[in-house]
């Protein structure tokens, strides 16, 4: 019976499946981004810290990450690390290094660009009230830098998860490469399931992405500084 | 490292970059006039196009290219729609991009005080004239670093195009890595021809940032 293939999505295991490579992709992101946060944090503070020499290396490992496409960095790692230093990693793995290091220089610019938004007038103020710089760092940069930070590192996250995408093309079985499984093992029955199933992706994707980035521009929204 | 094999294979590697550079090209141009007509529309309010935009741009903005070109190249055909992997890659960099430089455009339009727009109309200019001679020009400079990051953003972006058998960078150092086993030599030479792509233009981007950043229009 020729069919469209749209029945084909739901077809015995199939969401599920989808479903399962969609959370292989999230969860690469969501560890990288944990990581990234970490990471990042510390390499913004050194960024706008007073030691030339790291801010000057800081500068050279962002300029970097910036400047190569991520999937570069993931064959760098992938490929070549197994061949010049031996280490075998898996594509997950591999995945997740490539990612923090991507998300950390990501991460650290955001950072730098928070604390070094807020004006010189809030830090001459707290000076006058005679705070010391620890209780200005905590009562007046910290809670300003951050407010300015959590709507950005949020949508760092959808920028993350669809970078993680990516890791279809170094063998990782994800919700792109679970798809191409359906489609495949589902050749003759339904021909024209590329359609539906790749549409059916690209509508997952856009759910994730969007409900976070409507998030992320509410914070922004309600956290502005007026 | 083997010298001889990367001299040799330094011509390959050239003429991928060129595919890169004209597909990047191409799909930038695009990019920016989609994104115009877009911010147009915007700006203009056009109804149900207006809306028609917006989801758009969500769309676009909120799935990734690999995805998109997915669904474009192995999806769409179903329908009859068939493209060549090289006119595929600009429609989906096109579709990417438009919203990415829309969004620039937009952002950097509503930055600009509305009592330009309403001193043209009252010089009498159409709303045409008001947004191509009053607005647009005094937006462009403060919509100067969204460009130029869309630019290099959307340069990168064409390194997933292998997965559409178009024969880029990637493509090129995937198969000699596959076929020779030289994957050092083949990556070095990739990440080479990826910063001198991008490198100039990078630089080239800061220097017109720093151009157009004192840019005043009569204030």
């Amino acid at each position: 019976m020729p069919t469209s293939g749209i029945e084909l999505l739901f077809e015995g295991r199939n969401f599920s499946r989808l479903m399962l490579g969609l959370w292989v992709s999230v969860r690469i992101a969501l560890l990288s981004m944990l990581f990234s946060i970490v990471l990042g944090t510390g390499l913004g503070l050194v960024m706008n810290g007073r030691s030339r020499v790291g801010r000057a290396l800081s500068r050279v490992y962002l300029e970097f990450i910036r400047i190569m496409p991520p999937l570069v960095l993931l064959f760098l790692v992938y490929f070549d690390l197994t061949k010049v230093a031996g280490i075998n990693l898996s594509g997950e793995v591999a995945a997740v290094v490539v990612f923090t290091l991507w998300g950390t220089a990501e991460m650290g610019d955001l950072v730098r660009g928070s604390i070094s938004s807020i004006p010189a007038h809030q830090y001459d103020s707290a000076r006058a009230l005679g705070m010391t710089e620890l209780e200005l760092q905590r009562h007046v940069v910290l809670p300003q830098a951050v407010r300015r930070l959590v709507p950005l590192t949020v949508n760092l996250t959808t920028r993350m998860i669809k970078t993680t995408s990516l890791v279809a093309l170094i063998g990782v079985v994800e919700i792109l490469k679970v798809a191409q499984q359906i489609i495949d093992a589902n050749r003759f029955e339904y021909p024209g399931a590329a359609l539906w199933i790749y549409g059916a992706v690209f509508f997952i994707y856009f759910i994730v992405c969007f409900v976070i980035s409507a998030f992320s521009r509410r914070l922004e929204r309600k956290w502005a500084l007026s | 490292m083997d010298f001889g094999f990367i001299r040799e294979s330094i011509p390959l590697y050239g003429e991928a970059a060129l595919l890169t550079v004209r597909i990047g090209a191409v799909g930038i141009v695009l990019s920016l006039l989609v994104g115009l007509v877009c911010a147009a529309i915007q700006f203009f309010r056009i109804p149900l196009l207006r809306q028609l935009v917006a989801a758009y741009v969500e769309l676009s903005r909120n799935t990734p290219l690999l995805v998109q070109l997915f669904f474009l190249y192995f999806g769409l055909p179903k329908t009859g729609v068939v493209m060549s992997s090289e006119l595929c890659a600009i429609v989906g960099l096109t579709f990417l991009g438009g919203s990415y430089m829309a969004e620039a455009f937009r952002s950097s339009l509503e930055a600009i005080d509305s009592i330009q727009f309403q001193s043209a109309l009252s010089l009498g200019m159409t709303r045409g004239q008001a947004l191509g001679h009053v607005m647009l020009p005094q937006s462009l400079a403060l919509a100067m670093p969204a460009l130029t990051a869309n630019v290099i953003f959307l340069l990168k972006e064409t390194s997933v195009m292998s997965v559409i058998a178009l024969p880029d960078l990637v493509y090129v150092a995937k198969e000699q890595i596959g076929n020779t086993y030289n994957t050092s030599e083949a990556l070095v030479l990739l990440v080479s021809f990826y910063l001198l792509i991008l490198l100039p233009i990078s630089l080239g981007a800061r220097y017109l940032e720093r151009r157009v950043r004192y840019a005043n229009f009569g204030d």
